[in-house]
C-alpha cells in the first residue's frame, strides 16, 4: 500500500500525486516510469515519474483524468492508499552535457518534464523550453519551467496563450543550432517536433505511451516500430530517437480499446464518480 | 492364520476424473475436472500395488514419496498423507491440477503395463483440496539461522525455493514484480484449470512458513543483485524470473489491433481478470473468428479462453502435424470437446487490417514435414504456391516465450547462453558466488514441476552454501 502525501491540481483534470515510496524514491531517475493498480480489480496503468524526494521517501506523478482509472485515482484524497505501485520501471534518460537543448514539453508530461529539465539543467545544458497545451487554462509549470531555463516559450492550439501551434519553432530552429531535443507530450505533438528537427539532423528523443498492462516486457502490447524494427516501449524505452517512431501505428494501437475505455469510463459517471467532484 | 478370502482383483481402469460438461464449461471460467470425492480417491488408492521397488518416485522432479502417501490415503489418514507430500513439494493443489503426471510419474506406473495407471495426480489434488478446505496447518520452523536469502520471482521454482529455505530457519525475501504472487500460475494458466483462489493459498502458506513476499519489485530495476548481496545484507541470492517474453513471428501485420501476444492475452484474462470486465477494469475485446497460432498448452489456454470469451469460432493453426503438437493430450481432448478447430500444416505470412488498422484476414502457407529438426521433430516447410486466406478477426499469437532480460543485463558476470538464459550447473549454481537461478529462466520454457525440482535442488545448495559460509 502506498499512501498518497500530497495531492494537487495542475490544471482542470490534471492532478500531481505525491506518495510514500522510499525505496523508489531512492532509485528513480528522470525518464522512467511507474505501474499502478489503485485496487483488487484495478486496471495497471503506466505514468511518468514527475520527481522524487529522497529526504522525505516520496515520488511524484501527474495524470489526467481521461478515462475510469484515472477519474478513479483523481477522487483518492491525501491519507488514502493506492494498493500497488511497481517501479522504477523503463530506462532513465540520458543526462549528461550536450550542450545546447531544446525541450518541448505538451499537456500532462509537462509535469515529467519538470523533472527532466532539472536534471539537464543540472548537467550543464543550456536549455531552451517550449510548454504546451491545447488552451490557456491547461497550461502549468511555466514559471518553474521558465527559471530553469535560458529561453523559454508557450505555445496553445488555439493560440489563447503565447504561440498558435508549434509552427514557431521554425524560426527558432533556423537561427539557432542545438545538439538535441527533448519531446514529450501527445503523440501528434511528438510526431510534429521530430519532424521539425529532423531536417536540421537534431538527435530528438520522445517518451511513448502506448498501452502497458505488465509494463516489464511480458505482454508486448506496448510494442512499436522504431527505425522499421519492434521495440517494447516498457524495457527498450520509453524513449525512442523520435526521427524512426512510426507514430501513425502508435496513435492506431493507443485506441485499440477505445470502446471498452469509454464503456468503463461512462459506468463509472452513472455510478456518480466518487462523488468528490473531483476536488 | 493364513488369510482365506481370495484377493479382489485390481481394476485395470483408473477412476474417470469428473469433470464439467463440455457444453456447460465453455461458457464459463469454473474449472473444468471437478477433483475426486472421497469413494473415487479411495478406489483409485487402492489401485497402488506398493511396490517393493516403485518406480513412480523417480519419475516425480521433486521426488515426493508417492507409495507412502497412497498408503496413508487409502487408510484414510489424510492428514498424514498430505503431510507426507508437503515433505517434498509445498505446492501440491497445484501440482495435482497443472503437472504432466502421463509423462513422469504415472509414465513409470507399474500398473500402466497392464491397464491405466495410478491417477497419483489425482490423488496429490485430492489431498490438497482436502487439506485446504479444512484449514492448513504450518509445520514447527526451525531456529532461525540468522541468514538471508533474496528470491527473485513468486513463481513455482521461486515459491519451492522460498518454502523450503523458510523450513530452515532463513530469513527469506521473496521479490515478485507483479502485484499478485505465483508467475506463471496466476498470469498464465487461466482459472478454469488452476483457480487463483489456490495459488493464492498456496503463496499464503509459503508466506505462513515465514518467507516475506514484496510485491511490485522488479529486481534490475529497484535493486540490483550486486546490491542485496553487498548493500542489503543477503547471504544468496535465488533467480527464479521464468520466461516472460513473449516471442512474435515477425511478419507483417503483427502490430494491428486484434493481434495479441499469448502473453497479453493470457494476463488479461487471467491475472487481471478481463473476463469480468467491467467488474474488473482490464478490459479485453474478443471478435466472432478467433485463430491461435500455436500447438503447445498455451495455445490450448488461449484457445479455450477466447471461447469462453465468447468467440463464435476458435481455430488453433498449427506448423507441424497432431502427432508433434508439445500441448499435454489431456489438454487437446478438452479443447476439442469443447468445439475448438484445428488447423494442421499450416503458418501465418501476413495479416491483413481493416480501414481501422483492426486484422480482418490472415495469410498463411501450407506446410509438409521434412526430415526432423534439433528437438527431435519433423521440420516444418513450407509448400510452395499453396497460400490461403482466413478470414479472422482477433489473433493470438502463441509461438513461444523467451527469457526476462531485465537480471541478465543488470547482473554484471553473470553467464548468459545465445537464448538469453542463465547458465546455472544441475544445483542452479550459476558462475557468481553465492548467486543461483533455476526454472525457466535456466532452461527455457518448460513445466512448472522441472522449475519446482530445480528450486529444491536450488535450494539444498543454497542451505548448504551459507551455512559453511565464513
Amino acid at each position: 500500500m502506498y499512501e498518497i502525501v500530497s495531492k494537487r491540481e495542475l490544471a482542470p483534470r490534471i492532478k500531481l500525486f505525491e506518495v510514500y515510496a522510499s525505496e523508489m524514491a531512492e532509485k528513480a531517475r528522470p525518464g522512467q516510469f511507474i505501474i499502478i493498480i489503485i485496487n483488487e480489480t484495478g486496471e495497471r496503468i503506466p505514468l511518468t515519474i514527475a520527481g522524487i524526494d529522497m529526504i522525505k521517501g516520496t515520488i511524484k506523478f501527474a495524470f489526467n483524468e481521461v478515462g475510469k482509472t484515472t477519474k478513479q485515482l483523481g477522487c483518492l484524497k491525501e491519507g488514502d492508499c493506492i494498493e500497488n505501485i511497481t517501479g522504477p520501471l523503463g530506462n532513465p534518460s540520458e543526462i549528461k552535457s550536450f550542450g545546447k537543448v531544446l525541450c518541448v514539453a505538451g499537456g500532462v508530461l509537462i509535469a515529467p518534464m519538470l523533472y527532466e529539465v532539472q536534471a539537464l539543467r543540472e548537467a550543464g545544458n543550456a536549455l531552451t523550453t517550449v510548454v504546451g497545451a491545447r488552451i490557456k487554462d491547461l497550461l502549468f509549470f511555466e514559471k518553474e519551467m521558465g527559471n530553469l531555463s535560458d529561453k523559454f516559450y508557450v505555445a496553445t492550439d488555439d493560440g489563447s496563450k503565447g504561440f498558435k501551434g508549434l509552427d514557431f519553432l521554425k524560426e527558432v530552429l533556423e537561427k539557432e543550432k542545438f545538439d538535441r531535443c527533448v519531446a514529450w507530450g501527445p503523440v501528434v505533438m511528438m510526431k510534429n517536433v521530430s519532424q521539425l528537427t529532423k531536417p536540421y539532423g537534431i538527435p530528438t528523443i520522445v517518451t511513448l505511451t502506448p498501452i502497458m498492462v505488465d509494463g516489464m516486457g511480458m505482454c508486448g502490447v506496448c510494442r512499436v516500430t522504431v527505425n522499421g524494427r519492434m521495440k517494447f516501449g516498457c524495457v527498450d524505452g520509453p524513449e525512442f530517437d523520435g526521427h524512426g517512431v512510426d507514430f501513425d501505428e502508435l496513435v492506431n494501437r493507443q485506441r485499440m480499446f477505445l470502446p471498452e475505455e469509454r464503456l468503463g469510463s461512462l459506468l463509472w459517471e452513472m455510478k456518480g464518480g466518487c462523488a468528490c467532484g473531483g476536488k | 492364520m493364513a488369510e482365506s478370502k481370495p484377493k479382489p482383483k485390481i481394476k485395470k481402469e483408473a477412476e474417470p476424473m469428473p469433470k464439467q460438461k463440455p457444453e456447460a464449461r465453455r461458457k464459463n471460467f469454473d474449472e473444468v475436472a471437478l477433483g475426486y470425492t472421497e469413494e473415487q480417491a479411495l478406489a483409485e488408492a487402492s489401485r497402488c500395488l506398493q511396490c517393493p521397488k516403485p518406480q513412480c518416485v523417480s519419475g516425480c522432479p521433486v521426488e515426493i514419496s508417492i507409495p507412502e502417501f497412497v498408503k496413508l490415503l487409502k487408510e484414510k489418514k489424510y492428514e498424514e498423507a498430505i503431510k507426507k507430500i508437503k515433505e517434498k513439494n509445498s505446492l501440491p493443489a497445484v501440482c495435482g491440477r497443472v503437472c504432466p503426471q502421463e509423462e513422469q510419474c504415472q509414465k513409470l506406473c507399474i500398473m500402466g503395463k497392464v491397464g491405466e495407471p495410478v491417477s497419483i495426480g489425482r490423488l496429490e489434488r485430492f489431498l490438497a483440496d482436502w487439506e485446504r478446505e479444512r484449514g492448513v496447518g504450518v509445520p514447527e520452523k526451525a531456529q532461525p539461522t540468522g541468514k538471508k536469502v533474496a528470491v527473485i520471482g513468486a513463481g513455482p521454482a521461486g515459491l519451492t525455493v522460498a518454502a523450503d529455505l523458510a523450513k530452515l530457519g532463513h530469513n527469506v525475501v521473496i521479490f515478485e514484480a507483479l502485484h499478485l504472487p505465483g508467475g506463471v500460475l496466476v498470469y498464465g494458466i487461466p482459472e478454469f484449470r488452476l483457480p487463483k483462489k489456490i495459488v493464492r493459498a498456496e503463496a499464503d502458506y509459503v508466506q505462513k512458513l515465514g518467507a516475506d513476499l514484496k510485491l511490485g519489485y522488479l529486481v534490475g530495476r529497484i535493486y540490483t543483485i550486486p546490491e542485496l548481496l553487498k548493500e542489503r545484507g543477503f547471504d544468496a541470492v535465488f533467480i527464479g524470473t521464468g520466461a516472460g517474453l513473449p516471442a512474435f513471428m515477425k511478419v507483417p501485420g503483427e502490430n494491428l489491433g486484434g493481434v495479441y501476444s499469448a502473453n497479453e492475452f493470457l494476463i488479461r484474462v487471467n491475472l487481471m481478470k478481463a473476463y469480468a470486465f467491467p467488474f474488473y477494469d482490464t478490459p479485453i475485446r474478443i471478435g466472432k473468428h478467433v485463430v491461435v497460432i500455436g500447438g503447445g498448452n498455451v495455445a490450448m489456454d488461449s484457445a479455450r479462453s477466447a471461447l469462453r470469451l465468447g468467440a463464435e469460432e476458435v481455430c488453433i493453426v498449427y506448423r507441424r502435424s497432431r502427432e508433434e503438437m508439445p500441448a499435454r493430450q489431456e489438454e487437446i481432448e478438452n479443447a476439442e470437446e469443447e468445439g475448438i478447430l484445428c488447423k494442421f500444416l499450416a503458418n501465418p505470412t501476413k495479416f491483413i487490417g481493416d480501414e481501422k488498422g483492426w486484422v480482418k484476414a490472415m495469410e498463411c502457407v501450407c506446410m509438409e514435414l521434412g526430415p526432423p529438426d534439433e528437438t527431435g521433430r519433423r521440420r516444418p516447410v513450407p509448400v510452395k504456391g499453396s497460400e490461403f486466406t482466413m478470414d479472422v478477426d482477433t489473433v493470438v499469437v502463441a509461438v513461444g516465450r523467451t527469457s526476462n532480460p531485465i537480471i541478465q543485463s543488470t547482473t554484471e558476470g553473470l553467464a548468459v547462453t545465445k537464448w538469453g538464459t542463465i547458465v546455472a550447473d544441475e544445483n542452479g549454481k550459476t558462475c557468481i558466488e553465492g548467486v543461483y537461478a533455476g526454472g525457466d529462466i535456466v532452461t527455457g520454457e518448460a513445466t512448472v514441476i522441472s522449475a519446482m525440482g530445480a528450486g529444491k535442488k536450488a535450494a539444498r545448495a543454497i542451505h548448504e552454501h551459507i551455512m559453511n559460509k565464513k
